[in-house]
């Protein structure tokens, strides 16, 4: 049957094909042209002399090439500091979200509690409130409680799970065969020891994606730390990054080193971790 | 015996799962429905957050709708970009995803060229389409444009008519995302069918529409809603790039509830402004969801 549609298609089909894929190509190579203008451009002032950033006609190839840019831009701002600080919120936050997701999912995939199904339904409707609407209570809660200008705000909140990673996992325990639980049930394990000797072991795909996500999430987040942080020590990345326009406006060689430099960590974790980025985004299209 | 055995199994099984879903519960209570229910009291009130809050029924709703320029303003704003930013980004990343699929070569270099962007900071990127947008000729656009089209140097971010504009091609930047997951969809259509359309004769054109769109069309829907909820929380890029200027031509609906809250110590009013924009999203979303019966294509649907 195949065999006749070939035939069918003949010459005029081979044709076709290969004006779309010239059209493909040359579009796809304009396009990423296009996308790359603004990473270049970045990468290029980074290194250039002041005198030269605004230079017309514009200055290419900067010359001369001041590696230097980078360590003068850590120096006029503590971006070391704001490094640190933006380490230990994505960590701290990460490694909550990770254990609360998890066993959260786990109770909603595996366990048996009067009430499960309309609590689930709760947590997918929680989903669609905006955070704009909780934001301003939220806030309040923190600072009534002495938090303002700390860390906890930023990072006690993911302990207790994020609906949509919780939904996450547990669409991927769904996938686990039941009888995994049952042997080692019968063999006298506890419900935690199935968690996360059994159990989690077999997430592990699903948890190094919501690990990326997490990361993302935390280390790009800007209007939080906005909000929650008041003393430039404990200013994010991110923030630093607005101190520092605010500061040095006209140092745009400076400004952009430092914005490449809060972008690195995340070229990196993509080409490290492609495959769970491309997964996670993805299972939130098909089964969101 | 046997049956009073069960229960109190199940009764440990259900508190062992209640104490797994506690971290969850907890937060729940206390975080949203909480939250939720005292943002609500709140938007009825003149409340600074240092002084007590003075109750004043549905005032703050009232003055939004009725009396309150920057508001029309911010929303004029935000539907307008939403407007153009979400069919473009629809379309943008749908033919990206489609000419990916047609199995090119380097398919995972474009892939992640195109992807990038939708997964760095929002600060940083704000910083670099700063430089890129400079109105004077010595920013890049401007620069290419100049030399390859001879157009005189574009105000982008400095001129009222221009500034939305400029905010519309960045988010286009952005449609990496959406083009993931099109890509998925695009590869779950089952080539028989587009066989079985070669055969009937159909051209390229019938068959994107007869095969593709209805196929993709869950993939689609979901992009959609995703593009109408994100295009409405625009915060990061104005905040940094405009704070919403000139003449407030980029004051995003989520920047003036920022600045109403935090910059101005409106808190009621702020809360009230959170919940007409839950009210608009949700409007919108199921307003979606209503049509999407008669446009998307669920393959269970026919197998039942």
């Amino acid at each position: 049957m195949s065999k006749v549609a070939v035939i069918k298609k003949g010459r005029p089909g081979a044709t076709q094909k290969k004006m779309w894929r010239t059209i493909a190509y040359t579009t796809l190579i304009v396009g990423s042209a296009v996308s790359l203008i603004p990473f270049l451009w970045m990468l290029g002032t980074s290194f250039k002399d002041p005198a030269n950033v605004f230079a017309d006609p514009i200055q290419v190839w900067p010359n001369p090439w001041l590696w230097s840019n980078y360590a003068k831009a850590f120096s006029k701002l503590p971006f070391a500091q704001y490094t640190f600080n933006t380490c230990l919120i994505t960590a701290i936050s990460m490694f909550g979200q990770m254990i609360s997701c998890a066993l959260v999912a786990f109770g909603f995939a595996r366990m048996r509690f009067p009430g499960r199904n309309v609590l689930f339904v709760t947590l997918l409707a929680t989903m669609m409130l905006p955070a704009q609407v909780t934001m301003i209570p939220v806030f309040k809660i923190w600072s009534t409680l002495g938090f303002y200008d700390t860390f906890v705000p930023l990072t006690l909140p993911s302990f207790f799970g994020s609906a949509f990673f919780i939904f996450l996992l547990r669409q991927y325990y769904m996938t686990v065969p039941y009888e995994m639980d049952e042997a080692a049930r019968i063999d006298g394990a506890s419900t935690l020891q199935i968690f996360y000797k059994v159990l989690l072991p077999q997430i592990k795909p699903a948890l190094a994606t919501l690990a990326i996500f997490s990361f993302m999430n935390n280390w790009n987040d800007f209007l939080g730390p906005l909000i929650y942080l008041s003393s430039p020590a404990k200013r994010t990345l991110a923030l630093g990054l607005y101190a520092f326009q605010g500061q040095y406006a006209t140092d745009w060689n400076y400004l952009m080193a430092a914005s490449a430099v809060v972008m690195m960590p995340l070229l990196i974790l993509f080409f490290c971790g492609q495959k769970y980025f491309i997964q996670g985004v993805v299972i939130s299209g098909v089964k969101g | 015996m046997a049956k009073k055995h069960k229960s109190t199994l199940q009764r440990k099984e259900a508190i062992e799962g209640f104490l797994c879903i506690s971290p969850w519960l907890f937060g729940f209570v206390f975080l949203t429905l909480g939250a939720v229910l005292f943002s609500f009291i709140m938007s009825l009130t003149k409340w600074d957050m240092i002084n007590p809050a003075k109750f004043v029924g549905f005032s703050n709703y009232s003055t939004i709708m009725f009396d309150d320029d920057r508001f029309r303003q911010s929303l004029k704003v935000t539907a307008i970009y939403a407007g153009f930013s979400v069919p473009l980004g629809l379309v943008f990343s749908l033919a990206l995803a489609m000419l990916l699929n047609l199995n090119v070569k380097g398919m995972q270099w474009f892939r992640s060229i195109f992807y990038i962007p939708a997964i760095l900071p929002g600060a940083a990127v704000a910083m670099v389409w700063q430089m890129v947008l400079r109105p004077q000729p010595s920013g890049i656009f401007n620069a290419i444009l100049g030399k390859l089209f001879h157009i005189q140097p574009i105000p982008w971010l400095t001129s009222p008519d221009w500034v939305l504009n400029s905010f519309i091609i960045m988010s286009l930047w952005g449609v990496g995302g959406g083009m993931i997951i099109y890509l998925a969809g695009l590869q779950g259509v089952p080539t028989q069918l587009y066989e079985a359309a070669e055969i009937d004769g159909a051209g390229s054109w019938q068959k994107f529409r007869n095969v593709t769109l209805p196929m993709i069309s869950p993939t689609l829907f979901f992009n959609l809603i995703m593009g109408i909820i994100g295009s409405f929380q625009v915060f990061t890029s104005s905040f940094i790039m405009t704070q919403g200027g000139p003449a407030n031509a980029s004051l995003f609906y989520v920047l003036y509830l920022y600045q109403k809250a935090f910059k101005y110590l409106q808190m009621g009013y702020a809360c009230a402004l959170a919940w007409i924009l839950f009210a608009i999203i949700l409007a919108l979303t199921l307003f979606v969801m209503t049509s999407s019966r008669r446009w998307v294509y669920y393959e269970a649907e026919l197998k039942r």
